[in-house]
C-alpha cells in the first residue's frame, strides 16, 4: 500500500475542516465536522475517517489546532511555578502599565501564574552582561522543588537581562534538571534572547503553561493514529504561517498559538499567486469576527507580537492580521443618541443569531442578511439547523432598527448592511490603503462562510481590483495546511549602534542562528523542494523608539554571511525610506534584533485539482428562482449551485451562487467569472 | 436631513481619518512620550467654530477636551490678522491660550474647498524638551512660566504651503534634544499632510454638503446622547472636595471643590470655593479644566463620543481668579496632577449621584521621575519617566493594579530598555502590598520601585502629588496608601520636604531612589467583603494579615489565619453600630 494522501486538518471554533489530496490520482476531497472542544482529537479523527478508510495511505497530515489558543482563553493551561529574579515576581501581573479600556476605569487583570507561584532567587545580571551576582545553586533546586510540590506541571525560568547573558538562567536550568528531570522548562533566553522583561516572561511563562498541555494532546493523538494504522507524519501550523514538528510544537507549544487564521493566509497567497493575483486582501468572515490580512507580491506580513487577552503577550512572529468585530453574529443596535451601530457585541454562532431561534432577541448581520432573502432559509451553513426563522428575524429588526428609525423593515436590514459593509472596508483599507497601497492592485479573497456575501460591497467600496472566491471558502485554512512550508524563526538582541556594532561577532550570530535552524528542519525528517533563509534587522535612529524591520540581502556561503556595514546602511536606507519618505540625515542607527528565519519549501500541488468537472454546464446549474431584496426593491434573482458551474462560466448579477459552505452575492453592478481553478471572481462592472 | 445610515458611514470614515493621522505620528515620532505613550492627539475641527467634530481613538484622552480650544486660539488668531490662507499651517505651544502645558506643541491647518475654510485638522504632541530650567520641562520649582520652557504663540509654520524654516530654527535652539524635536515635528507634519488627502477623497466622493451636514449631525446627536445619560441621574446637587499636597513652592495644601448640580437633562459643574492661583506650578487654564471634566465624562459614560455637542448640555462654573482658571505668567507644568485630581473630584461627586456607575479614584499621581548626569567619557544622559499606580474599585470588581493614569494611555517602558539606556540598575520593580484602599472591592495595588545609580554622581527630581492625601474610595471604600519617595544619602533614607516634589536631589554611585505609588480607592464598606476574598487577598500577599485586621473586621486566629466565627460576630457588630441612628 503506497502513502499517497496529504491531509489538512483545521480545528476551529465551530467546525473542524479537512482537506484532502491524493497525489496519485490528483484528486482532492473535503469535509467538514463539528468541533468536540473537549478532545479535539476526537473530531480530527471522526473529519479524517469521514473520507479515508485506510489511515496506511496517508503519508502526511498538517494539523492546525486552536487547543493553545483555547487553554489560554479558557486559563485552562497547566499549573505552572515562575522563578524569577529577586525584585521582579511581579513583573508578570504588572504588565507595561496598561488597562484594557482607553474609556472607563474598571479593567480586571488575572495573572496566568498566581502570585504564590512565582518565586524570587538571588541572581542579577546587568544591562551590559556583566554577572553582577552568580545564581545559587541550592537556592534554586530548594526553590524548584517547592514549586513542584505545590504541584506546579511546568516551569518557566525568567532572570533579569538574561538576552544580555543567559549564564545565569543555564545553571538555573541545569539544577533544575538535576532534581527534575522533566521536559516542561521554559527558560526565557532560550525562548525569546530579546529585550523587554515583561514580553519576554509572558512569552516563557505562556509556553511553559501550554507545554504539557500541547504535550498530552498531540502524544494521545499520536498515539490514536497510529492505532489506527497511520504510519506518516504529523506536522503542526504555527502562528507564522508555518509548519513545524510535533516534538518541536511540544517544546515551544507558544509557536502554534494564532495557528488557525495563519493557515487561512498562507492558502490565500498560494490561490491568489496561481490565479494571477500576487496582490491580495484575505477576508475571513465568521460568526463574531472579521479577520483582515494583506498578502503583497505573494509575501504576508508578520508581526512581531500580539495578544492573545488583556495582558497576555506573545512576543513571537505571527501572520499579522487585523480582526474587528463583525461578523455574521454581530449584533445591531441603536445607541442613545439614536447612531445605528453594528458590533462589536455578538451573538456568536450559539446561540446565534435571531434566525437560529436559539433565545437571540437582538437582530444580527446574518438576520438582515436572511430578511433580505440573499441567504437560503432552508439550507443553512453546517447542517445543525434545519431551516432559519426568516419571521423571527424580521420583527427583530423591525422592533429594534426599523420603528426607531421610523424607516421600512426591508430598508433597516439593508441599513445594517450597509454599516456592517462599511465597518469592513474600514478594516481593508486599515491594512491597505493605510500602509501606503494601493488598493486597486489588490483583489479580495472571501473565505470563512460570510465572506462571500459581501465581497462585491467591499471591492467597491475600497476600491479593490476585484474578488476572488476560492472554490471551497468553509474549508481555506485546511487547504492552507498542506501547502504551508516549515519555518523556524529565532532572534537575538544585539542593541549596538552600527558604528559601535562588531561585525564579526554579528556575523558569527547568524550563521550559529541559521545553522540551528536548518538542524530543525533536517530534525523534522520532512522532504523540501528547496530552502531558503532569511536575515532581517530590527533597526532604528538613535532615539527613536520603534523598530523597522530591515531585510538584508545576504545569503550564507562557506560559513558567512558576507554581511558588512555598509550593506546594514544600505539596507536601512531604503526600508526607512520606503515607510517614512526620507531619511534624517546626521543621526546616528542602531541595531536593536537580529532575526534569522530558515524556511524548507513542501511540495506544491497544482490546484487546477480544484477545477469544476468538463462536462458541467450553466444551465445544469441553475438551482431556482427567488425574490431578493436590492436596493430598495424585490428583484426575481437566478440561484446557482457554484460547485455546478463549469470554467469560464459567466454571471451577471444580480445572482446569488450556493454552495454547502457559503453563499455568493452577486448585486446589480456586479458580474462574475469562474476560472481554470475553480474561483469564482467578481468584478464591478465599468 | 441626512439619512441614518449615510451617517453611520461617514461617522466611521470621519473617525478613521483621525485614527489613521494617531498612527502617522506614532509610527515616525522619535521621543517615546509620543512613540509608546502616545501622548498626542489628532482630529477634525469645525471650520466656523473649531469645536470638536471627532478626534483619534487612540492618542492621550485629555487632548479630547483640550483640542477645540487649540483650533479657537488660532481661528482668534486669523480673525485678527485676517490673512489665513490655503496651505497655512500654524504652530504654538501657549498653554494659556488654547493649550495645556509648554511641552505640548500644536499644529493647526485650515482644510479649504472652493476658496473657503470647510474644517480644520490638528496635531498636538508631547515634546522630550522645550527648554526652560529642568530637561523634560517638569519643574517643581517654577513660579512663571518662563522657568517651564519656550513659549511660541500661534504663528505660521507653513504660509500658503511654504515651510517657514525660521520658526523651526528658532524651536531648535530653545530645545536640550533638537533632534528629537526635529522628527516628532516631521512626523506631526506627515500626519496633517495625510489627513488632507484623506478628507478630500471623502469630500469627493461623498459630497461637500452631505459630508457638512453629517458632521452637524453627529455633534447634535452627541448631545442627545450625552442628555440622555444625563437625563437618567436623579435631580439634585452632589458635591466632592478633594486636595492637592502644595504647589512645590509653599508647603500649604489646595482645596478643590466641585458641586454638580442635575436638573432634568442639564447639568452644571461648579468649582467654585476652590483654591485661588497659586505660586507653583500646578494651576490650569480654564480650557484644560473643562478638558478634564469631559475625560471624566467620558469614563463615566464610556460610549460618548469625541465631540464637542456632549458638553453642550454641561455648564461650567469655574472662578475667573481660582487654581483652575489661571492666565500668564502662572506656571502650569504640573497641570497633569490637578488634572487628575478633577477626575477623582467628578468620581466621588458621581459616587452619589449614580452609585453603579462610578468607582474609587484612581492613583492619582503622573510622579514624572528625572535622573540626570554625565557618563565617564563626557556624554550627558537624561532618564525620565512617569510611573504608575493602582486603579479604584468598581462595582464590577477590584481596581486594575498598575493601571496607566486616567488622562492617558501610556506605557511604561520596559526596565531592561531603561537600564540599557541609561547608567542605573532597578533593584525592585514590584507591587506594593496594602497598597489598595479597603473596600467591599478592593483597589488596586500601586508599585515600588526602587533604581540604583551605577555611575558616579547623578542629579535627580521628582514631582508627584498623593503624598498628604491619598486616592480616596467611594460608597464606604477606603483610601489607597498615599505616595511616597525615598532617596538614600550617606547619612540613611532621606524624604523630599514638599512630599513627592523635589529638585537638585544628589545621588552618588551606589545611591537609589525608591518610589512608593499609591493604589486605587476602595468600592463600597470593606466589612461587606467576603471573607474568601480577604483570604486570598493575604495568601497572594496583596494584604497583610494586619491590614485584613485593621481594615476588613477580621479576627485573627493564634495561627495568623482567620477566624472566620469570630469575624463574623466582630462584623456584625460593628456593621450594627454603623446603621444605629
Amino acid at each position: 500500500m503506497s502513502k499517497n494522501l496529504i491531509v489538512g486538518v483545521d480545528v476551529g471554533g465551530t467546525f473542524t475542516d479537512v482537506f484532502i489530496l491524493d497525489e496519485t490520482s490528483s484528486s482532492v476531497s473535503v469535509a467538514k465536522v463539528p468541533t468536540t472542544p473537549k478532545d479535539q482529537s476526537v473530531g480530527f479523527l471522526n473529519g479524517i475517517q469521514s473520507e479515508i478508510d485506510e489511515l496506511s495511505n496517508v503519508a502526511t497530515i498538517i494539523h492546525g489546532t486552536t487547543v493553545a489558543t483555547n487553554a489560554l482563553l479558557e486559563r485552562k493551561g497547566a499549573k505552572t511555578g515562575v522563578i524569577t529574579s529577586k525584585g521582579f515576581k511581579d513583573v508578570l501581573e504588572m504588565r507595561r502599565r496598561d488597562r484594557p479600556n482607553t474609556w472607563g476605569l474598571w479593567g480586571e487583570f488575572k495573572p496566568i501564574v498566581p502570585r504564590d507561584l512565582r518565586l524570587e532567587v538571588r541572581e542579577r545580571v546587568l544591562a551590559d552582561g556583566t554577572v553582577r551576582e552568580l545564581v545559587n545553586i541550592d537556592e534554586i533546586k530548594e526553590t524548584a522543588r517547592k514549586l513542584i510540590e505545590d504541584g506546579c506541571e511546568a516551569l518557566s525560568i525568567i532572570f533579569i537581562n538574561s538576552y544580555a547573558n543567559d549564564e545565569n538562567e543555564k545553571i538555573a536550568k541545569d539544577a533544575i534538571q538535576d532534581i527534575w528531570p522533566n521536559e516542561h522548562i521554559t527558560v526565557s533566553s532560550e525562548i525569546l534572547p530579546e529585550i523587554r522583561e515583561f514580553e519576554r516572561a509572558s512569552t516563557a511563562t505562556l509556553n511553559a503553561v501550554l507545554q504539557p498541555v500541547l504535550s498530552h494532546y498531540l502524544g494521545a493523538l499520536e498515539e490514536k493514529l497510529t492505532n489506527r494504522g497511520f504510519l506518516g507524519q504529523v506536522l503542526i501550523v504555527q502562528s507564522n504561517g508555518g509548519v513545524m514538528s510535533v516534538d518541536n510544537a511540544k517544546v515551544l507549544p507558544i509557536k502554534t498559538a494564532l495557528s488557525g487564521p495563519a493557515a487561512g493566509v498562507i492558502a490565500a497567497s498560494y490561490i491568489g499567486m496561481n490565479a494571477g493575483y500576487p496582490n491580495i486582501v484575505s477576508c475571513d468572515m465568521g460568526g463574531t469576527s472579521f479577520d483582515v490580512s494583506l498578502i503583497s507580491d505573494g509575501h504576508s506580513k508578520l508581526s512581531a507580537q500580539t495578544s492573545i487577552d488583556f495582558g497576555m503577550v506573545v512576543r513571537s512572529p505571527m501572520v499579522e492580521i487585523i480582526t474587528i468585530g463583525a461578523g455574521g453574529g454581530s449584533i445591531a443596535r441603536l445607541d442613545a443618541g439614536g447612531l445605528l451601530q453594528v458590533g462589536p457585541e455578538s451573538a456568536g454562532s450559539d446561540p446565534g443569531p435571531v434566525c437560529y431561534g436559539l433565545g437571540t432577541k437582538t437582530p444580527t448581520v446574518t438576520d438582515a442578511n436572511v430578511v433580505l432573502g440573499r441567504i437560503n432559509p432552508a439550507s443553512p451553513i453546517g447542517g445543525r439547523l434545519e431551516r432559519l426563522d426568516v419571521n423571527a428575524a424580521r420583527d427583530a429588526i423591525n422592533f429594534h432598527i426599523a420603528k426607531p428609525l421610523g424607516i421600512d423593515v426591508m430598508d433597516a436590514a439593508e441599513a445594517i448592511l450597509r454599516v456592517a459593509n462599511a465597518k469592513m472596508a474600514s478594516a481593508i483599507r486599515l491594512v491597505s490603503v493605510e500602509r501606503g497601497h494601493d488598493p486597486s492592485i489588490f483583489a479580495a479573497m472571501p473565505f470563512g462562510g460570510g465572506g462571500s456575501l459581501h465581497a462585491g460591497a467591499l471591492i467597491r467600496e475600497v476600491g479593490l481590483s476585484c474578488a476572488l472566491v476560492p472554490r471551497f471558502p468553509g474549508i481555506t485554512s485546511a487547504l492552507g495546511c498542506v501547502i504551508a512550508d516549515m519555518r523556524h524563526d529565532q532572534v537575538q538582541t544585539i542593541n549596538k549602534t552600527l558604528d559601535d556594532l562588531d561585525i564579526i561577532l554579528l556575523d558569527e550570530e547568524i550563521v550559529r542562528r541559521r545553522t540551528e535552524g536548518h538542524a530543525v528542519l533536517d530534525n523534522a525528517g520532512g522532504i523540501f523542494d528547496s530552502r531558503a533563509d532569511q536575515i532581517e534587522l530590527d533597526m532604528l535612529y538613535v532615539g527613536q523608539t520603534h523598530t523597522i524591520s530591515v531585510v538584508l540581502p545576504v545569503s550564507i556561503e562557506n560559513g558567512t554571511s558576507n554581511v558588512t556595514k555598509k550593506v546594514i546602511k544600505k539596507a536601512f536606507d531604503e526600508s526607512y525610506k520606503l515607510q517614512f519618505g526620507r531619511l534624517l540625515e546626521g543621526l546616528g542607527i542602531k541595531i536593536m534584533n537580529v532575526r534569522v528565519a530558515v524556511i524548507g519549501e513542501r511540495p506544491r500541488f497544482d490546484l487546477s485539482v480544484l477545477a469544476p468537472s468538463k462536462n458541467a454546464k450553466v444551465e445544469n446549474a441553475i438551482k431556482e428562482k427567488r425574490q431578493v431584496y436590492i436596493n430598495k426593491n424585490w428583484v426575481e434573482v437566478t440561484i446557482y449551485n457554484r460547485l455546478d458551474l463549469p470554467v469560464a462560466a459567466a454571471i451577471d448579477g444580480p445572482a446569488i451562487l450556493e454552495q454547502p459552505d457559503t453563499t455568493i452575492f452577486l448585486e446589480h453592478d456586479a458580474t462574475g467569472v469562474v476560472d481554470k481553478f475553480g474561483n469564482f471572481r467578481i468584478v464591478i462592472k465599468p | 436631513m441626512i439619512d441614518p445610515v449615510t451617517l453611520a458611514v461617514l461617522n466611521g470614515r470621519l473617525e478613521q481619518i483621525a485614527d489613521e493621522m494617531d498612527a502617522t505620528l506614532f509610527r515616525s515620532a522619535f521621543n517615546p512620550i509620543i512613540a509608546e505613550a502616545h501622548d498626542a492627539s489628532h482630529g477634525l475641527y469645525d471650520g466656523k467654530t473649531g469645536e470638536t467634530l471627532v478626534q483619534g481613538k487612540s492618542g492621550l484622552p485629555i487632548f479630547v477636551g483640550a483640542m477645540s480650544f487649540a483650533v479657537k486660539a488660532v481661528i482668534e488668531k486669523a480673525e485678527k490678522d485676517s490673512d489665513m490662507c490655503e496651505g497655512d499651517v500654524y504652530i504654538f505651544n501657549d498653554p494659556y491660550d488654547g493649550g495645556t502645558h509648554l511641552s505640548d506643541f500644536r499644529l493647526v491647518k485650515p482644510i479649504y474647498r472652493n476658496g473657503s475654510v470647510f474644517c480644520f485638522i490638528a496635531s498636538v504632541g508631547h515634546y522630550h524638551d522645550v527648554g526652560g530650567n529642568v530637561p523634560g520641562n517638569y519643574n517643581p520649582a517654577a513660579t512663571e512660566s518662563f522657568q517651564e520652557g519656550v513659549l511660541i504663540p500661534p504663528v505660521k509654520l507653513y504660509e500658503k504651503g511654504k515651510l517657514r524654516q525660521d520658526i523651526i530654527d528658532i524651536m531648535l535652539a530653545n530645545s536640550r534634544l533638537p533632534g528629537s524635536l526635529y522628527g516628532d515635528l516631521n512626523g506631526q507634519i506627515n500626519a496633517l499632510e495625510l489627513g488632507l488627502n484623506r478628507i478630500n477623497e471623502l469630500l469627493d466622493e461623498y459630497g461637500d454638503d452631505v459630508v457638512f451636514n453629517a458632521m452637524s449631525e453627529l455633534r447634535r446627536r452627541a448631545n442627545k446622547l450625552m442628555q440622555s445619560y444625563i437625563e437618567k441621574l436623579p435631580d439634585g446637587v452632589y458635591g466632592a472636595v478633594d486636595w492637592l499636597d502644595n504647589d512645590g513652592i509653599i508647603d500649604k495644601p489646595l482645596k478643590l471643590e466641585l458641586k454638580i448640580r442635575i436638573a432634568g437633562n442639564q447639568m452644571t459643574l461648579d468649582f467654585r470655593g476652590s483654591s485661588l492661583a497659586c505660586l507653583g506650578p500646578v494651576n490650569i487654564s480654564r480650557s484644560t479644566t473643562i478638558a478634564a471634566c469631559y475625560v471624566a465624562m467620558k469614563h463615566v459614560f464610556p460610549e460618548v463620543p469625541a465631540n464637542s455637542g456632549v458638553l453642550d448640555s454641561i455648564e461650567f462654573i469655574i472662578p475667573e481668579e481660582s487654581i483652575l482658571s489661571v492666565k500668564a505668567p502662572r506656571p502650569v507644568g504640573g497641570y497633569t496632577e490637578t488634572i487628575l485630581r478633577l477626575i477623582d473630584l467628578v468620581f466621588q461627586a458621581m459616587a452619589e449621584a449614580a452609585p453603579e456607575l462610578t468607582n474609587g479614584c484612581a492613583y492619582g499621581t503622573i510622579n514624572a521621575l528625572s535622573l540626570a548626569g554625565y557618563r565617564e567619557d563626557g556624554r550627558r544622559w537624561v532618564m525620565f519617566s512617569f510611573f504608575g499606580g493602582g486603579h479604584g474599585g468598581h462595582p464590577k470588581g477590584d481596581g486594575l493594579s498598575h493601571g496607566n493614569a486616567p488622562i492617558s494611555t501610556a506605557t511604561i517602558p520596559p526596565l531592561e530598555i531603561l537600564e540599557a539606556a541609561y547608567p542605573v540598575m532597578f533593584r525592585q520593580w514590584a507591587l506594593r502590598a496594602d497598597s489598595g484602599g479597603a473596600g467591599k472591592n478592593r483597589g488596586g495595588l500601586g508599585a515600588v520601585y526602587e533604581i540604583e545609580l551605577l555611575e558616579k554622581s547623578a542629579e535627580g527630581f521628582i514631582f508627584g502629588e498623593r503624598a498628604k492625601y491619598a486616592p480616596p474610595g467611594v460608597l464606604g471604600g477606603k483610601s489607597a496608601a498615599l505616595n511616597e519617595f525615598y532617596f538614600e544619602q550617606n547619612e540613611g533614607d532621606s524624604t523630599p520636604p514638599m512630599g513627592s516634589k523635589m529638585v537638585g536631589i544628589q545621588l552618588m554611585n551606589g545611591q537609589a531612589v525608591r518610589l512608593e505609588t499609591p493604589g486605587g480607592g476602595g468600592y463600597g464598606d470593606p466589612l461587606l467583603r467576603s471573607i474568601d476574598a480577604i483570604t486570598e487577598d493575604i495568601r497572594l500577599g496583596y494584604i497583610s494579615p494586619e491590614n485584613a485586621s485593621k481594615e476588613y473586621g477580621v479576627e485573627l486566629g493564634p495561627d495568623g489565619e482567620i477566624d472566620v466565627l469570630a469575624t463574623q460576630v466582630k462584623r456584625n457588630r460593628t456593621l450594627k453600630v454603623e446603621t444605629m441612628p
